[in-house]
């Protein structure tokens, strides 16, 4: 739509605000990326996401939408013309938004526990993790994409982790390619596509953010 | 697809499977009810939900959809000549799901938290949580139902759905704590929307009767409790 003004509140770090990034893009809709600071957030920020005061928060034409998958499913309906993200079938897209889910309730946590423990947690976060990992490589199957032929909603709630992976491994001791290389595979033919190599952050950087994070935090 | 090839596994007292049940109805699906036991697991509901192991599951021919959420909006998207249960403005469907994300991921678990909290200062402290959370859903109705009877508006929609499951055990959860949840002076128009929800026809009857939640509550916070003095 011609004069629309999409704004994204979101972090460099943030997986979730990658999520809404990669939509967009795939959509190919111009959007203006604000860079919020969590430790001083500010005023626009607490206005449009004033009950969980979270990241992203995507600003269309002055209103806001909130939480991650609420976005991306809002931009898939907005622009609904243009590479749709969810299947048409209503069983298909069942499917999809169960998977997203699943990524939503596992993968965040579990990998902030690799980083963030130690000793016996540490190693119990690991092996979840590779378990989680396992879990979507068998839904991913032999497809190209978790949406079959083409790129699509569980693709967009996954591939932002995978910027996080070299942190996770470097803390975690294992490389995800060794216990899950189909995944690995998936998540290297997902970088071939702009939308989404030009969203995800450098993993070195987030790697040294998690190093300078749990500085901060005091943990070891 | 047979529409009376639709069988539902649940719990009567669980709020996310009356949920399904709502949808259901509002949509005038028949279906096979089949009760689960939660503490001894069957074959089929292990079949259908090997990831999660939980109920709601509906069975659509012989197609398992999981997730109280996920399965309204297939409800409303395979039976799409009913009348619709979630918004058709975008906008207004990322609000609904916004509440619906707010309440089952946050309010609802205030709850969960309350069955083992362990000094009156935590449940007093869960307590004013939850009624913070009531206050924020009369502002939302308020400004979502612009007048009329529902969230939805005229008729009974996805958060009206998502919200409304969950008015039995407030009432038990009330009677429990000695708390009213749901208070005329402070929520008028919430309190006027949970009477018109519950006596819905499409609602009516399924959420159980107070009583019944209540002793199921009773049973659930003992076992709270042996299970925290091991």
């Amino acid at each position: 739509m011609a004069g629309d003004k999409v704004v994204v509140l979101g972090t460099y770090v943030s997986m979730f605000s990658m999520r809404a990034q990669v939509a967009l893009n795939e959509k190919g809709i111009e959007y203006e990326k604000k860079e919020e600071d969590l430790a001083n957030k500010s005023p626009l920020f607490l206005e449009m996401n004033p009950v969980h005061k979270k990241i992203p928060v995507l600003i269309h034409n002055g209103k806001p939408v909130c939480e991650s998958l609420i976005i991306v499913q809002y931009i898939d309906e907005v622009w609904h013309d243009k590479n749709p993200l969810l299947p048409s079938d209503p069983y298909q897209r069942a499917q999809a938004r169960f998977w997203a889910d699943f990524v939503d309730k596992k993968v965040y946590d579990c990998g902030r526990r690799i980083w963030a423990t130690k000793g016996e947690e540490k190693e119990a976060a690991k092996k979840e993790f590779i378990g989680i990992m396992k879990t979507l490589e068998g839904e991913l199957g032999n497809k190209p994409y978790f949406g079959g032929e083409d790129f699509g909603y569980v693709d967009v709630a996954l591939i932002p982790f995978y910027c996080w992976f070299h942190a996770y491994e470097n803390f975690g001791n294992f490389k995800t390619e060794t216990e899950c290389p189909k995944l690995v595979e998936w998540a290297k033919r997902c970088m071939q596509r702009e939308s989404v190599s030009k969203s995800l952050a450098d993993p070195h950087k987030i790697y040294e953010f998690v190093v300078s994070l749990k500085k901060k935090l005091g943990i070891e | 697809m047979p529409t009376n090839d639709v069988k539902l596994l649940g719990a009567p007292a669980s709020q996310y499977v009356n949920r399904v049940q709502f949808a259901l109805n509002l949509k005038s699906i028949d279906y096979e009810f089949i009760p689960q036991n939660m503490r001894e697991k069957s074959e089929l509901l292990l079949k259908s939900n090997p990831v999660h192991k939980n109920i709601p599951v509906l069975l659509h021919g012989d197609k398992p959809i999981c997730d109280s959420l996920v399965i309204l909006q297939y409800i409303d998207e395979f039976w799409f000549d009913g009348p619709s249960i979630l918004p058709s403005d975008p906008y207004d469907r990322a609000i609904a799901r916004f509440w619906a994300a707010y309440i089952d991921d946050k309010w609802i678990p205030f709850f969960k938290e309350l069955t083992t909290a362990k000094d009156e200062e935590s449940k007093t402290a869960l307590v004013e949580k939850i009624l913070e959370g009531v206050k924020l859903f009369e502002d939302v109705f308020v400004k979502a139902s612009k007048g009329k009877c529902f969230f939805g508006g005229e008729t009974i929609s996805f958060l009206d759905i998502v919200l409304g499951c969950y008015l039995g055990w407030l009432k038990a959860w009330g009677i429990q704590l000695d708390v009213n949840f749901l208070d005329e002076s402070k929520t008028p128009a919430l309190v006027g929307w949970a009477e018109r929800f519950s006596s819905d026809k499409a609602i009516h009857g399924i959420i159980p009767e107070t009583e019944e939640l209540f002793r199921i509550l009773q049973i659930i916070l003992s076992r709270a409790a042996d299970a925290a003095s091991k």
